[in-house]
């Protein structure tokens, strides 16, 4: 099924027979519609996060530019951009050769697969494309009724706290909070007795202590639920359209930036896995399942060097992403795994290990299924892997002024990893009191895990929160290890030890 | 385009911050040399929107390739060479274009000043040609091959001559189409902008450089008010001589100081070249206000009232402070001219700081 906007009959050809063959092999893609487009359209789309339509804004205008010039400068050729809609919306650039295109092609069924059928994207709003529009008319409206410098302003504050979300907080039932009557209902609760089945008995199952200790509980249990909220929550930003005192209109865009943060989350918590598993498929299919031509292998390697290579300053997704996979397949191809495997120590004997299993296919259609970033490092990512792949940890050296390489451990490199990814690199914040001093105040709480908050961010962002809630703000955290409570009053801020 | 409008709120983000650090700017001179034909590219700080996020403690990151722990990393070496890549973030600043034009916008807006009042339309005009339509007469060298092309179509489809099968178009003589220009005139103010310098030993590198500073803003806004513009460099010590651009800057004499030699060949230039009925004149001139005698001040305050300022829209003199300290020159010219007077500007240059209200007082008379 295929409804192809503006492709030439070529173009639409290839894409039906990659179409084919990639049900034949078992992916599973969205309908995917390909729109061609020359360079300023798709940086354009680009800019815009890969949609054609965003609320108005100045960052997308910042993003075009710096685009715009390094494509000008010959810095950096976007190929392509896919975004996860139902149907699947796809962009190929007008100028790429028809090697690109094909290899560009097979690249986006590998994700319209992932989106369609990887877990985390489960909950994601598949009709995103119309909730973008739609969000844009509403920012175009709030404009027309309260001006653009203000509400420009305002979105400004909203991105500000965009990453203050939940990213699990859709994969868990919703507890609900109970009310007011509830609570205090809570601490009046009879204590419950242990069953004493003789009635003399009950003096020596229950003593007065017993009692006693239970009714605390209870009451202690009551107290908290007293607390505002009553668990801390990491989806500040809920709270925030709960509690805070907004206009309605700002409400809108709060709540049309949380819409938004939402649904870019899986993306970024499956960048590493998505574009191993595209990169996977698309060089597998230009090599095995439609191979290419002879004349045209040449032109495709160079392109394939281009997509894993390291560039300078980064890690690269898409290798990291696709080695770890091959090496996973490889792994259950040849039964590298379970306990008699795991318990070999002899580096040799464990890579000549061969049963013969050829569960490969199997094993990763399984993690494209189950898996995000974080849990499939952490499942995965183990020592042979990290010592083939040459993993190192670099650090600058003050002495020589150098970046020098400071550590090949394996469990550090993993450690590192992991906690570049989880929470998306975010640090872990959620609002612990939302009367704080029982004076209306807000208090956040960062989970410092090792790494301080950046602290003119911290301020800045302090400042936008006031502009929401209204009444000071305050953030507990740790600087230079002594826990401190950062806060802004709206005029002044504060920084106290805590 | 859709993205036109967003571009345009961050170009006015943009703008805002470049008014924001102008004075920076104008003092510490980064921007010149940055600057091409029509456009200037000035660095800025990054613009975003601050987040909760951790710090950058440690500029330390995850690399892959060969080497021994200890061994250094080139920072985005090619893999295979010991090669290594990490994924910390690096420092952005922004480089934006802005034109001349919306530079010397800003300046104005800053600075308050006012548009300068061309002094009487001259005569002058330029003829300006437009290849913007087409004829069905001209010369066979601006044939327009396509609008012939396709009048020959039109009319061979009209006529019933033409076959889809066997497309043959074959042009007569009523086809065919000529390339056509329309003439506009314009009038053209022309200035002349004639910049004087004491290159005498007691001018330092600083003050040379306040110079520089002070000229590129003063072209920048000059250049944007006139169509044509011309600049001449004279400088002087004793004796005065012309040179190019690059030289003005450079030269280091030791000699003594004798203003009125830079002014009399100003006016010899302006004689030869610049008839004042014809041009808008612009002097300035900048030194450190120690001429060698009394008697050449005398001479230099008569070349002035007599033959200079008649002519000239504007005098500047800017009184750069050496090591020796300030000299009596503009104290003689506030004498004879007071601080009201209708073309002369005079403004005293302390340090780079000063060079702002300089500016200010030198175009501040919309001159």
């Amino acid at each position: 099924m295929h409804s192809n906007s503006n492709l030439t009959a070529q173009l639409h050809e290839i894409a039906q027979s990659l179409h084919a063959k990639s049900r034949e092999v078992g992916l599973d893609p969205q309908t995917t519609v390909f729109e061609l487009v020359d360079y300023k359209q798709l940086n354009e789309v680009a800019a815009y996060g890969g949609f054609p339509t965003r609320y108005p804004h100045w960052r997308w205008g910042m993003e075009y530019e710096r685009l715009s010039k390094s494509y000008t400068y010959g810095l950096s050729v976007i190929y392509e951009m896919v975004i996860n809609n139902d149907p699947c919306y796809a962009y190929l650039l007008r100028s790429n050769s028809l090697v690109a295109q094909k290899t560009v092609i097979a690249h986006v069924y590998g994700h319209s697969d992932f989106f369609k059928n990887n877990y985390w994207f489960s909950k994601t709003n598949r009709k995103m494309l119309d909730q973008m529009a739609n969000h844009a008319n509403m920012v175009r409206r709030i404009i027309d009724e309260v001006g653009h410098d203000e509400s420009e302003n305002f979105i400004d504050v909203c991105l500000s706290l965009e990453n203050l979300i939940d990213i699990h907080s859709s994969f868990r039932a919703s507890t609900k909070a109970l009310s007011q009557e509830e609570v205090e209902n809570m601490g009046k609760k009879p204590v419950a007795k242990l069953h004493a089945e003789r009635s003399y008995m009950d003096r020596y199952m229950n003593p007065q202590e017993y009692l006693d200790q239970q009714r605390k509980k209870i009451e202690d249990s009551a107290e908290k639920m007293q607390k505002f909220p009553q668990q801390p929550t990491h989806d500040v930003l809920r709270f925030l359209l709960d509690f805070a005192p907004m206009s309605s209109w700002q409400k809108k865009i709060l709540q049309l930036v949380r819409d938004e943060a939402y649904y870019f989350a899986p993306q970024g918590q499956t960048k590493i896995l998505n574009e191993g598993w595209a990169t996977y498929w698309h060089s597998k299919m230009m090599t095995k399942l439609a191979p290419l031509h002879a004349s045209e292998i040449v032109d495709y390697c160079d392109h394939y060097a281009g997509v894993v290579a390291n560039h300078g300053g980064k890690m690269n997704p898409y290798r990291l992403g696709v080695s770890l996979l091959r090496h996973i397949e490889k792994r259950w191809d040849r039964g590298q795994f379970g306990m008699e495997y795991q318990n070999i120590d002899d580096y040799q004997q464990r890579s000549r290990w061969d049963t013969q299993v050829g569960k490969g296919q199997e094993k990763i259609f399984e993690i494209r299924r189950y898996h995000n970033d974080v849990t499939f490092l952490e499942e995965y990512f183990d020592e042979d892997f990290c010592h083939e792949s040459k993993m190192f940890l670099y650090d600058y050296d003050e002495r020589s002024g150098k970046q020098i390489i400071s550590n090949r451990q394996f469990k550090d490199i993993k450690n590192y990893l992991l906690k570049m990814l989880t929470n998306l690199g975010n640090p872990r914040i959620s609002v612990s009191d939302g009367n704080y001093h029982n004076r209306g105040e807000l208090l956040l709480e960062h989970h410092h895990e090792g790494v301080d908050l950046q602290h003119e961010y911290t301020i800045e962002v302090l400042r936008n929160l006031h502009r929401v809630w209204k009444r000071p703000v305050h953030i507990k955290t740790v600087i230079d290890s002594i826990a401190k409570c950062v806060g802004f009053d709206g005029h002044n801020h504060s920084l106290e030890r805590m | 385009m859709k993205m036109e409008t967003d571009l345009n709120r961050f170009h006015k983000i943009v703008r805002g911050k470049i008014k924001q650090e102008l004075k920076k700017f104008i003092a510490n001179g980064s921007l010149i040399g940055r600057h091409g034909k029509e456009t200037i590219s000035i660095p800025l700080p990054r613009i975003d929107i601050p987040h909760f996020s951790f710090g950058n403690n440690n500029k330390g990151g995850l690399g892959q390739g060969n080497g021994k722990v200890g061994e250094k990393i080139g920072p985005g070496e090619q893999e295979g060479q010991a090669g290594a890549a990490g994924e910390g973030p690096g420092q952005h600043s922004l480089e934006v274009d802005v034109s001349l034009e919306d530079l010397s916008k800003m300046l104005g807006e800053e600075l308050a000043l006012p548009r300068i009042e061309l002094k009487g339309q001259k005569n002058l005009s330029s003829e300006h040609r437009k290849y913007g339509s087409v004829h069905r007469r001209g010369p066979e060298s601006l044939h327009h091959f396509r609008r012939t092309y396709k009048e020959a179509l039109k009319r061979s489809v009209i006529s019933g001559e033409y076959n889809p099968e066997e497309p043959l178009i074959v042009p007569i003589k009523a086809d065919k189409r000529y390339r056509s220009f329309t003439v506009t005139r314009q009038p053209v103010a022309n200035a002349v902008i004639l910049y004087m310098m004491d290159v005498s030993g007691s001018m330092g590198d600083e003050q040379k450089e306040i110079v520089r500073l002070t000229s590129f803003w003063l072209d920048t806004w000059l250049s944007q008010q006139y169509k044509g513009i011309e600049r001449r460099f004279i400088i002087h010590d004793a004796t005065a001589r012309e040179v190019d651009e690059p030289t003005f800057f450079r030269t280091k004499e030791s000699g003594g100081t004798l203003i009125s030699s830079a002014y009399r060949l100003a006016v010899k230039l302006m004689e030869s070249h610049y008839p004042p009925q014809d041009w808008n004149i612009y002097l300035f001139h900048f030194s450190d206000g120690d001429n060698w005698s009394g008697n050449d001040t005398a001479e230099c305050l008569k070349l002035l009232g007599e033959q200079l300022l008649p002519a000239a829209n504007l005098f500047c003199y800017g009184q750069v402070e050496s090591r020796y300290g300030s000299g009596q020159f503009l104290r003689d010219l506030v004498k004879q001219f007071g601080d009201k007077h209708d073309k002369v500007t005079l403004a005293q240059i302390k340090d780079r700081e000063a060079i702002m209200g300089a500016l200010k007082t030198f175009l501040g008379k919309g001159k």
